[in-house]
């Protein structure tokens, strides 16, 4: 294990732009009708931002394979939740 | 102080592997945050299923000139938390001081932004049990919405005092000099509490703010 990645600032603005163009994004496409793909639409962006977030602001793209497992587990677990709770919910007759 | 921040704790092998128990320290907690939030979030699907159109007419309440403005705050704030942990990782203490200050900055602006829309949302009579009117049939389901609005932001706004008080002591910290050497990992740390609370805000804008306006 080496010691941390130090991150050149250019990385970090990259990743700032994108976030911000991201929620101009989000609301943008708030505003338009695509029937029943909102949702859809919001989420995949709000889900990209937090990778983002998560892989470079957080440093997980450039840590250890443990840290990669801690850091998945409370996610994986939320969509377990979601989905299982969800496949009951919408199959009921 | 300097002579013991280089020195691991004796039940680790090498510093290495105690930064790595920190980090993991974190997740794990970050972990159990993800599923309070989540449990919540699992209430909203539910309720948005079963009450699409209220849900949509409450959600066309909120101000997307609140909500907005305060996702790029939280968004700077996180590139200024980002730019602190680096100057900790280089050992540039002046500048890990002021990237924290900043991010104090904007985590207090957010609230104070957040304290104004919640004025409003009084004002407009939004606020269950304690002062809501709805005009039309759906009151009660359009309450349900406002229920978990102010459940979920209150609780976000929660960690988001939380963080500015533990930033304001690594602030202290770090501007009396105890932060140098291997004790940077304390604002790595501090960072990645700081970006999942973004995190849930990133989550929070589109699920509450933008789901009326088509």
């Amino acid at each position: 294990m080496s010691s941390h990645t130090i991150l050149p600032t250019k990385t970090y603005l990259v990743i700032f732009l994108l976030l911000m163009a991201l929620l101009g994004f989000t609301v943008g496409v708030a505003f338009l009708d695509l029937g029943r793909f909102n949702l859809p639409a919001a989420m995949a962006i709000a889900v990209v931002k937090a990778v983002l977030i998560v892989m470079f602001f957080m440093h997980v793209k450039y840590a250890s394979r443990l840290t990669w497992v801690f850091a998945a587990a409370g996610f994986f677990w939320l969509a377990i939740m979601l989905i299982f709770t969800m496949t009951d919910y919408v199959s009921r007759g | 102080m300097s002579d013991t921040a280089t020195v691991h704790a004796h039940q680790f092998e090498s510093l290495e592997q105690q930064k790595e128990a920190d980090v993991l320290g974190m997740w794990t907690f970050l972990a159990t945050e993800v599923l309070f939030f989540g449990g919540l979030i699992m209430c909203y699907t539910f309720a948005r299923l079963h009450f699409p159109q209220a849900f949509e007419a409450a959600s066309h309440r909120l101000y997307v000139g609140y909500g907005g403005p305060n996702t790029a705050i939280l968004l700077c704030s996180s590139f200024t938390m980002a730019l602190a942990v680096r100057a900790a990782q280089l050992g540039r203490q002046k500048a890990l001081v002021r990237f924290l200050i900043a991010t104090i900055v904007f985590g207090l602006g957010f609230l104070v932004v957040k304290g104004f829309e919640y004025h409003t949302d009084y004002v407009e009579e939004l606020v269950p049990r304690f002062h809501f009117h709805w005009e039309g049939d759906q009151a009660g389901h359009a309450e349900i919405f406002f229920w978990l609005y102010f459940v979920l932001t209150g609780l976000h706004a929660v960690h988001v005092t939380i963080g500015v008080i533990i930033l304001s002591v690594v602030a202290v910290l770090a501007a009396r000099g105890k932060l140098s050497g291997e004790k940077h990992i304390t604002a790595e740390i501090t960072g990645l509490y700081w970006h999942f609370v973004d995190i849930v805000w990133v989550f929070l804008f589109p699920l509450l703010y933008l789901i009326g306006h088509r």
